[in-house]
């Protein structure tokens, strides 16, 4: 067995922990400060918990985590979405324990509480020992602020914080652009790979927007697709860039000609794509939606880094659950075609089995990493982690500052964030 | 019951168990019918594999570039590859139609890698065709117990 890791810390203020480029690695292992991030992060501020397709009807829901505080994401009887902590207003205990399903009412398992869809307090068996001294109106499941943009469901704790399209700012944009890759039809979560590391989140929040490490950690992966995909999966040399989007958003272009998946339609199909063109056309879709969804199954050609929790990622989303300072769980969820052809969905079933979760060919490499850079972390008293790389190309932009597609722009991005939240 | 059968079968998967934790996986490929699918499912109710996200699904490509990679070296999560040992018992004969056998197990598999010691419990389930004295494996599907739990890096074949 390793030897058990110890913190570092240094009881510095937490503003000296972080440089424009680079970062104290206290921020990877220090219990005292991810107890901080959960208060003053993840209670703080917009954090993703849905996309609205998971929550399709009146009943329909999902159980998720606010920082590390469980909540039910449920559509009520007014199909508005709500986001209600899971957890019994009389004892405490949790009203739902499933992952997703469908439910009319949510009842306490210990004492029969029962709680309508919009978490107000129906019902309480035996209520005549509480007399007159129980006010049902006083004691619904807690209700967060919800807002949701481009089909994706924010929380949060604070009533006061700006909107949510405030908060997204120029993010939005690259959220409709990646919400193209339906190819027509509106998208759809298809089920997620739940994979967990012993790391902290950041290593993971980091690697959305790691360029970088592609071809040397997804070697393995990038030998077992044909030469077209090999070749366009290149990128690090290429004209990409990382942008900062602000409120600690960034975006990573890997590869330009895929940014938005409805232009250049006109366009040769490429060949690897040939084979579900001609499935398509032999079913009967006309050319022109033939070309869209061909266009669209592989998924947009960029990672777009949403402070805190949640990424569009190429051909998913990327949702990241911090459990512990060296702990973290990460849904990778499978986007389709809600109502496409069968194929193109299946095309992206296999595409997401081929990369991601515990049996794919990518997130394991990724997980090795990320578990030696937590392990590699416990070395050095007082030694920093570099976010330096790409700052002499970095150009002002419209948005923000963009940098070439393997700087650490966007990491640099987060943690400017990071610091301001924690420090405010 | 049809003891010959099921002493038949076991044989095979016994074969086919020892063949993956001694990493013959020349030999393994070898074993599987051209169109066979190798499944290890997400949701234990889920029957229509192949229009559902999986672990895996693999055909025969995957299946190929699947040990291509644990044999590459080039895969960080492989080198150094686990070590498996895994018990196959409980058989149950569940059909036979002449040319296709199906046959239930329990698996139970523990696992070795750098500093940890793991163990995936699966029931799994093998469509055999009947080949001569032998089979080859139309399907395998490996259902995790935990299937539905957050799982961490299986860097071998299950």
């Amino acid at each position: 067995m390793n030897a058990p890791a110890q913190p570092i810390h240094f009881h510095r203020p937490v503003t000296e922990l972080v440089k424009d480029d680079q970062v104290h690695t206290s921020l990877y292992n220090d219990a005292a400060i991810f107890d901080d991030e959960m208060e003053k992060i993840f209670r703080n501020t917009w954090v993703w918990v849905a996309h609205v397709s998971e929550v399709p009807d009146v009943g329909s829901y999902k159980t998720h985590w606010v920082g590390k505080e469980p909540v039910i994401v449920v559509r009520d009887r007014k199909k508005q979405v709500r986001v209600l902590l899971n957890r019994c207003r009389h004892r405490a205990a949790t009203v739902c324990e499933h992952k997703k399903g469908k439910a009319n009412t949510f009842v306490c398992p210990y004492h029969g509480w029962s709680y309508a869809l919009d978490g107000s307090l129906r019902g309480v068996p035996h209520p005549e020992s509480y007399g007159d001294i129980l006010d049902k109106a006083e004691l619904p499941l807690v209700n967060l602020r919800v807002e949701e943009y481009a089909g994706m469901v924010f929380a949060t704790f604070k009533d006061d914080i700006e909107p949510l399209a405030d908060y997204l700012g120029p993010a939005k944009k690259w959220m409709d652009l990646f919400m193209k890759q339906g190819g027509g039809f509106p998208i759809k979560v298809g089920g997620e790979h739940r994979f967990r590391f012993p790391g902290n989140w950041k290593i993971q929040l980091e690697n959305t927007t790691d360029a970088y490490h592609f071809p040397l950690v997804h070697r393995s992966f990038l030998h077992s697709v044909d030469k077209q995909t090999e070749e366009m999966l290149d990128f690090v040399t290429g004209k990409g860039f990382v942008e900062d989007l602000g409120n600690g958003h960034s975006v990573m272009v890997m590869i330009p000609e895929l940014i938005d998946l409805e232009a250049d339609l006109d366009k040769p199909i490429p060949t690897n794509s040939e084979e579900l063109a001609q499935q398509l056309r032999d079913e009967g879709h006309e050319e022109a939606q033939v070309r869209k969804i061909v266009r669209a199954v592989g998924g947009s050609g960029f990672n777009l880094n949403i402070f805190p929790n949640i990424a569009c990622s190429m051909a998913f989303f990327r949702v990241l659950q911090p459990v512990s300072v060296d702990e973290t769980e990460i849904h990778h969820s499978v986007i389709l075609m809600d109502g496409g052809p069968a194929e193109g969905n299946r095309a992206r079933l296999r595409m997401h089995e081929h990369f991601q979760g515990p049996m794919g060919f990518g997130t394991p490499d990724d997980s090795e990493a990320w578990e030696r850079v937590q392990a590699g972390a416990r070395a050095g008293r007082d030694l920093w982690v570099l976010l330096n790389r790409g700052l002499p190309l970095e150009k002002k932009t419209e948005d923000g500052v963009a940098g070439d597609v393997s700087a650490e722009t966007g990491m640099r991005a987060a943690y400017r964030q990071w610091k301001k939240m924690m420090t405010a | 019951m049809n003891i010959e059968l099921l002493n038949k079968a076991a044989a095979f998967i016994w074969a086919e168990s020892d063949m993956l934790d001694h990493t013959e996986y020349d030999d393994w490929l070898n074993l599987w019918a051209p169109d066979g699918v190798y499944v290890i499912p997400i949701d234990p109710k889920e029957t229509d594999f192949e229009n559902t996200l999986n672990y895996a699904y693999d055909d025969r490509h995957m299946r190929e570039k699947r040990v291509a990679r644990l044999v590459g070296g080039e895969a960080i999560s492989s080198a150094p590859v686990a070590r498996t040992v895994r018990s196959v018992s409980r058989m149950r004969l569940l059909a036979d139609d002449g040319d296709r056998v199906t046959v239930r197990c329990a698996q139970d598999l523990r696992e070795f890698r750098k500093d940890r010691f793991r163990q995936h419990t699966s029931d799994v389930t093998y469509e055999l065709l009947r080949e001569g004295d032998s089979f080859r494996i139309q399907r395998k599907i490996v259902q995790l117990i935990n299937s539905t739990d957050t799982l961490t890096a299986v860097g071998y074949i299950l």
